[in-house]
This record gives structure tokens, sequence and C-alpha cells, in this order.
């Protein structure tokens, strides 16, 4: 009896204390807001907004709703986050792997640039490659032309935008290409392990990518003509270009920032991977006759990879979440857009805190999700 | 056993602590604005973060304009003394929050009164220090003398979390152009942005465009546009429920306003005292029990204007003697064609 008392009073006192502490809190907020005249309550989100926001990838206007306007936010967030990951997990892999060469400058190279780009605040970095963009870049009328049809001007990026017929089609085609590419590496699996026969899958995948596609645009009606973007004048001194996608150079500064920043700690990750593996595999790799490409694919990266999908996951993690400081430089992400803007125009504070709050928590949970499942995947197998 | 029942103690004394300081807080609804701040020796004012003629630190860190002015105003009245001051710099997204939590007591920031804030969000606001209205600052070259001539594609700068950003809807909406909102947090961030060229506009009440001009790298080749797209009435703000406070922030601003229809200022204040006229008596507390109204003593009106002086010395002193805007337009006393008018201290 003495003993139970022990091993559960003080769990249950514990958990008593968390539920008073909260309870003491929603008590004592409901009553400075009862005091102050302020109610709780979500039924602003269906509201008009009547605020406009300068890039969204829906269609927004301020005759819409706060909760769409949460959306535009919540999907430019995500849009920052997946571009600025991808880099930087391409930039991270090559800088990981070059401080690993045996070259002297290419060693060094990687390695200044990791001690360089980590150790500054971020926040300096987005505002260093945005002011320093804005500055450096020209007025859209005296901009040359990049490729002949891009242009790089101090107030974006233009890009020509694609006009699309039946994209349908190409779309369909797109995906039995992938289809098709799964089945053939799944039969080649099959016929090296029974027959023990290789075929070259690599070419026949990218063959396929291209030939289903170009199908589509010779006999699916498919066709895709490009809008150029083109200057416009504005008043005397001041030109835009019209047509085509703009994008904005508060994007432009945030991705670059945020990716180089985290290439940085993905680089490490991915060093300590391919040293984590003992030299001895590889040795014993070559022993047996793997030519070199061979060792690095089937030895040395499945074991490394175990070793640097987790702490490459927290960098993916803070990463979105760092993409927050977007506010400072006017990228309308979610912190600007519902919890700048919609939150002063209602004044619910502690409901919009709360559900930005709630979004971030889920967006970490699930790449925390995904990665998880890409790490059960690769890890070892008993077989 | 014996262990567990000392844990048990600890932990009751701990939460009857914690009960304690939440009675002690959910007690303070009535009139302790003023208890507090007796208490504590300084007015908490939250003001901006640096916008001259309103509220702009000097390197030594002193705090002048004529939102400043409204807490001094405030100093003298309840402490007697105009530098009893504690100013904190605010965003205009934090300014809400932070009056409605508690850790300021007044909000002298250049607010603008409307209806959703004063009605929705437990603000009350106490009156109006100075008129203002929404326009537009160009580039000189660009040729542009009027709002009707924006285009579609205009790119405009601006501030986050001020009515600015409705009102610029309410404006581009109204006449069909498509613009492209650049909204930053911080003013400094605003003028960096559109010193660079990223916006062909900028858009603010119209004495922040005239103060902040100055920061531009070549403040003369900017010009505000003459159109105002908006009302704009700035004014200090208190929480709500707490009476007493919201009287005393509304009638300091007032004597100072009223002291000038008077003509008494800080260097007559003292010889008023004998005036003919009542209405002057009243004001430098020689006639009357006003301050009694407030919990405050008699000459509490007295030291806001000897101390701070009254509406037209603070104008001058900060916008029209700084160059930023030298008329006074509609923030002219009644008398003398503005609008500028409060309710007799009487």
């Amino acid at each position: 009896m003495n003993n139970i008392i022990k091993r559960y009073i003080p769990q249950i006192l514990a958990v008593l204390f968390v539920v008073l502490i909260f309870g003491f809190l929603t008590l004592n907020a409901q009553t400075n807001m009862d005091n102050r005249g302020i109610d709780f309550g979500f039924d602003f989100l269906s509201q008009e907004s009547s605020f406009d926001v300068q890039f969204s990838l829906i269609e927004y206007s301020g005759s819409d709703s706060y909760a769409r306007a949460f959306l535009v936010g919540l999907l430019n967030t995500l849009l920052v986050s997946f571009i600025s990951i991808i880099i930087c997990t391409i930039l991270g892999v090559i800088i990981g792997v070059a401080r690993l060469s045996s070259n002297y400058l290419i060693k060094n190279t990687a390695a200044w640039y990791v001690e360089f780009f980590r150790n500054i605040p971020l926040l300096l970095q987005i505002f260093f490659w945005y002011y320093a963009a804005l500055r450096a870049l020209p007025m859209p009328e005296k901009a040359d032309a990049w490729f002949g049809v891009t242009y790089m001007t101090v107030k974006g990026y233009y890009i020509p935008a694609m006009v699309w017929e039946n994209l349908n089609v190409f779309l369909y085609c797109g995906l039995a290409a992938i289809i098709a590419i799964i089945v053939l590496r799944n039969y080649a699996n099959n016929l090296r392990d029974t027959q023990g026969k290789q075929i070259p899958v690599l070419l026949y995948s990218v063959a396929l990518l291209i030939v289903l596609p170009l199908l589509s645009f010779l006999f699916g009606g498919v066709s895709l003509e490009f809008e150029i973007p083109e200057l416009k004048k504005l008043s005397k001194i001041s030109y835009i270009y019209e047509g085509g996608i703009s994008l904005p150079p508060e994007l432009i500064a945030l991705v670059l920032a945020l990716s180089l920043y985290t290439s940085t700690f993905v680089a490490e990750c991915v060093r300590a991977g391919i040293e984590g593996v003992s030299k001895g595999q590889k040795e014993a790799a070559a022993s047996v006759g793997l030519t070199p490409n061979q060792v690095l694919k089937l030895v040395i990266m499945p074991q490394a990879l175990r070793i640097i999908i987790p702490p490459t996951t927290n960098q993916y993690l803070n990463l979105t979440k760092n993409s927050s400081l977007a506010a400072a430089i006017a990228y309308p992400d979610l912190v600007l857009v519902f919890a700048g803007t919609a939150l002063m125009q209602t004044g619910k504070a502690i409901e919009i805190v709360s559900i930005t709050m709630l979004t971030y928590l889920t967006i970490s949970l699930t790449i925390a999700a995904i990665m998880n499942w890409y790490n059960k995947k690769i890890e070892i197998k008993e077989k | 056993m014996f262990k567990i029942i000392k844990q048990l103690t600890s932990l009751v004394a701990m939460f009857a602590v914690l009960f304690a300081f939440s009675t002690e807080t959910m007690a303070a609804k009535k009139s302790k604005t003023l208890e507090n701040t007796k208490k504590r020796g300084f007015v908490r004012c939250g003001v901006s973060q640096g916008l001259p003629g309103f509220s702009n630190a000097d390197e030594s860190g002193n705090w002048t304009g004529i939102d400043v002015d409204v807490c001094r105003a405030v100093a003298a009245a309840t402490l007697g003394d105009a530098t009893k001051v504690k100013f904190t710099p605010l965003s205009a997204k934090e300014r809400f929050t932070a009056l409605t939590s508690g850790e300021i007591d007044i909000l002298s920031r250049n607010t603008t009164w409307t209806l959703s804030r004063d009605a929705d969000i437990g603000l009350t606001f106490v009156g109006v220090n100075f008129y203002d209205g929404q326009g537009f600052m160009v580039r000189k070259g660009s040729g542009i003398a009027s709002t009707s001539e924006f285009k579609n594609g205009t790119s405009v700068c601006t501030n986050l979390g001020t009515t600015t950003e409705l009102n610029m809807r309410d404006f581009f909406d109204s006449r069909g152009i498509s613009y492209e909102p650049v909204v930053f947090e911080k003013a400094d961030e605003v003028v960096a942005a559109y010193d660079a060229g990223r916006c062909d506009t900028y858009t603010t009440d119209k004495s922040g465009l005239a103060a902040q001009r100055t920061k531009l790298s070549a403040p003369d080749d900017h010009v505000v546009l003459p159109e105002t797209i908006s009302k704009e009435p700035l004014g200090p703000v208190v929480r709500q429920g707490d009476s007493v406070w919201e009287d005393i922030v509304r009638w300091s601003l007032n004597t100072m306003i009223e002291a000038e229809e008077y003509g008494v200022n800080s260097s007559n204040a003292d010889m008023m005292k004998t005036s003919n006229n009542p209405a002057i008596k009243r004001l430098v507390g020689a006639e009357g029990e006003l301050g009694a109204a407030f919990g405050l003593d008699n000459e509490w009106n007295l030291r806001i204007i000897k101390q701070v002086g009254n509406y037209g010395e603070s104008y001058k002193r900060n916008i029209a003697d700084t160059g930023i805007l030298p008329d006074r337009g509609p923030n002219e006393l009644w008398t003398k064609g503005g609008i500028l008018y409060v309710p007799p201290a009487r």
C-alpha cells in the first residue's frame, strides 16, 4: 500500500499541478478579457478581411474572408519552405561531399562556406540579401534580358507565363510515364535477382519521361505558348513588366537566405553521415570488385543515410520555422498576413496567435512524420 | 510518508501564493491605474519607434513630440513632475496588445480613432490631438501630380497593422486600379525599400509622410500628393474599464487645448491666477474644485500648463519649428478657423 502511494501520489500531483496552472491561466485571461470587454471567439474568420496581399498562390482580394487570408499566408509559408528545402538539400549534399574531397581547394572552399554562412545570424542574412539586392538590381526599364525573355529587376524577377491548352492530357501522360518507370524498375530488380541480368533502367526512364509527354503534344492536342513580359510605362520615370509571372524580390531574398544558411547545417549532416561509415566497409566492397560508383551507391550511401536523415529532419523543421522571419522584409507569409495584419485589424490576439502556433506545429509534425517514414524505410531490415 | 506530507504542504503553499497573487490582480478592475501609477512613481506610456514631431528620441534618449507631451501632461497632473514618464517604443503591430495586457497605461502613438478599435478590442479613445489624413508620396521626376494618375500595376510601400492598409484597398478598389501592396513591419524598412526604388509610391498619414521624407537619401526629390484619401483622427488611447484614468488623460489633453484658447501658456500661467475671467481662473486651479473629481489636487491643470505648455506651444516646438508641417491646417483652434474644439473645463 505504502509503495503504491509512494509511486502514484507524486505523479497524480504533478498532473494535477499542470492542470491547475492551465486552469488558472485560462481563468485569469478570461477575467481580464471580460473586464476589458474583449470577447473570445472565432466568428471573425468568416468576416470580410478588407485588406489586400501582395503575392498569393490562390485568388484573393480584400472582399474575401479572414479564413481565406489565413490560407494565402499558409500557402506562401509552405511555398518558401518547400523551395528552400529543395535548394538547401541539393547545396548541402554538394558542399558536404566537397568537404571530404581530397582536392585542397575544393575542400577548403567548402569548409569556408560552411563556417561563413552558419555563423552569421539569419535575420542579418535576410536583410543583406534583400537590401543588397534592392540596391544592386536595375530598375525595370534598364534591365537586360536573361535568357532572352526574363528580366531581373528591383521590382522582381519577371519570367514568361505558360499558357497551356489541354494541360490535363499532358499531366496524364506524365503520370503514365512515372507509373511505367516504377513498373520497369520492379521488373529490372526482379530480372537481376532471378537471372543476374542488368538492364540500363536510368536510360529507359529518362527516355520514357521525354517521349510520353512529347507524344501528347503530337497526338493529344496539347499546346503550350509563352506569354512574355513586356515593359509598360507607369509614369515618366517608372516602369513595370506586364504579362508573364513576377517573382517578388522578397521571395527571392528569403529563399536565398534560408537555403544558403540551412545548407551549411545539411552539409555537416552529410559529412557526418559519410564519415560515420567505417573505412573497412569501403575497402571490403572494393575488394569484392565493385566499381567506386557502386561502392558509393550500394554500400556507403545506404548506411550513411541512416545517420544523415534524423539530424537533417531537424534542419528542415528549423528552416520552416525560420521562414517566419519573412515578416521583416514584407514577404506575405503566415506571420505577416495572419498574425500581423489580420491580428491588427481584428484585435483577436489570443485566437490568432493560437491558430498560428497550431499551424506551425502541424506543419512541423507533418514534416517530421514524412522524414520518420523515410527513415523507417531505409533503416536496417533484418532478413 | 512524512516526506510526502512535506511535499504536499509545500505544494499547497505554492498554490496559496499563486491564488493570493491572482485575487490581487483581479481586484484591480476598479480605478487602480492612478493608484498604481502613484505607487510606481512614473506614468507608463507607449509611443512610436521614432516619428519626428510625434514621438522621437534623441541621441541621449530624451523623448519629444506632441504625442509625448500628452503623457508628460498626465505625469504633471498626477505625479507633479512632467519628466516622470517611462516611454515604451512600440510597433504598430504591438501597440494594442501592450495596452490591453497592462504593460503600458497610455498609448499615445499617432493612433487612428475608429469604431472597431474603440468598441471591439477593449480600448477607449479619449480625444484627438492631431487631425490627419492618408496621402501618397511619389518621386518628383515621375511627373505624377495627382492620385488620379496612378496606373495598373503601381507598387505601394506601407506599414503593417495600420488603417493605411484598409484605406489603400478602398482607394484602389473603388477606382478599379490593380496595385501591389508591399507591407513592412517597421517604418524605417518602408523608407529604405521606397528609397531603393522597390515601390512607386509610399502611403501613410500625411504627417507621417512629411516626417519620414526627411529620412530619405534625397528628400527634395520626393513630393507628397495633394489628395487626402481618408480621415485619420489621431489621439491617445487607454484601456477600457478604468473610467477615472480615462477622464484624467482626456482632461489633461483638453486642458492643453483650452489653455491655448484662453491664451494661457507656460510663462504666464502663474500670473493668470489673478485673472478676472473665471474660466481662466478655473484653468489654473485658482477657482473651483476641478481636480477633486479625479482624486487630484487643485493645481493639476496649472502644472500641465507650466511644465508642458499649451497645445499651441507643443505644436510649435515639435511640428512647426522642426519644419515638418509649419501650417497648422485643421489642427488650428476653432476660433481661428481650425477644428480643434474641446468641451469646457468647469
